[in-house]
């Protein structure tokens, strides 16, 4: 089913995913909105690694599906880590508005 | 290319573009579980079972619940007085849109070079599982180490400080 689409699509798909997480990391000034746009490329580059698994020529060593399935799981805990970083941020500055995260020394 | 195909990158790139764009951070967050759910069809739709269902189990079952976690504890969903968008936010836009430019032409331009069309592969969840404990058990075993210090790291980094309340 999925043949009739070719390589091209998902790669541009997977593209332009990771423009909109770029941008969202770089626009937002909310942490948790930067976390999502750094979420939404890890997942755009997820979706290369899966596109290339199934047009690649040895689909059978399943070299692209492992890389994409450890990714998703280092995603997680990047994820666990990062938004624990941001709530412990918040008790301490009672705010996530990175604008205003301008020190080094808490 | 299939009109599926057509409404999952819809799907997909509406639900990014509404998790970057909305002022709401609940809204965002719900905007974000849409993307990761097309994102998870485009596997299933790249006969890619294993990472769809394993995509909708961690994103859409972990990662979106963490996320809406963090906005009730650091009260998020309270609009900003000064706006959402960062001072510097033309410039972001502009690299994220040199950043698409840059990959769209490569990608087009690769056309003719990498395979369109492929065989429906056939490999089973069986072979996946023999894979991560045959040749793949070492990163197996890397993740599941990094899996747990993330979870004590993320439980420390988070947790009441009680020596400073004193």
């Amino acid at each position: 089913m999925g043949a009739t689409t070719p390589l091209a699509g998902y790669l541009l798909v997977a593209a332009l995913l990771f423009a909109i997480g770029l941008a969202g990391a770089l626009v937002r000034r909310n942490a948790i909105l930067v976390l999502i746009g750094i979420e939404l490329m890890l997942n755009a580059a997820n979706l290369n690694l899966i596109a290339f698994w199934r047009f690649g020529p040895h689909p059978e060593l399943l070299t692209g599906m492992m890389f994409a399935i450890f990714s998703i799981a280092v995603a997680a805990a990047e994820a666990a880590v990062g938004l624990g970083l941001v709530i412990a941020i918040h008790r301490h500055t009672n705010s996530t508005d990175l604008d205003k995260m301008n020190r080094m020394k808490g | 290319m299939s009109p599926i195909f057509y409404i999952l990158a819809v799907l997909t790139i509406g639900g990014g573009l509404a998790a970057v764009l909305l002022k709401n951070l609940v809204h965002a967050a719900l905007a974000t579980t849409v993307a990761f759910a097309g994102l998870a069809l485009l596997y299933l739709q790249l006969d890619a079972q294993f990472a769809g269902f394993a995509q909708i189990l961690v994103y859409i079952g972990a990662v979106a619940i963490l996320i809406v976690f963090a906005i009730l504890l650091t009260r998020g969903s309270d609009l900003p007085k000064d706006g959402v968008f960062s001072r510097t936010w033309a410039v972001g836009l502009v690299i994220a849109a040199a950043v698409f430019a840059v990959l769209a032409w490569a990608v087009l331009q690769s056309v003719r070079a990498v395979p369109q069309q492929a065989a429906v592969p056939a490999v089973t969840v069986h072979d996946i599982g023999n894979a991560l404990v045959g040749r793949y058990v070492l990163p197996l075993e890397i993740v599941g180490l990094l899996l747990t210090a993330a979870t004590i790291g993320a439980v420390i980094v988070a947790m009441h400080e009680k020596e400073r309340a004193k």
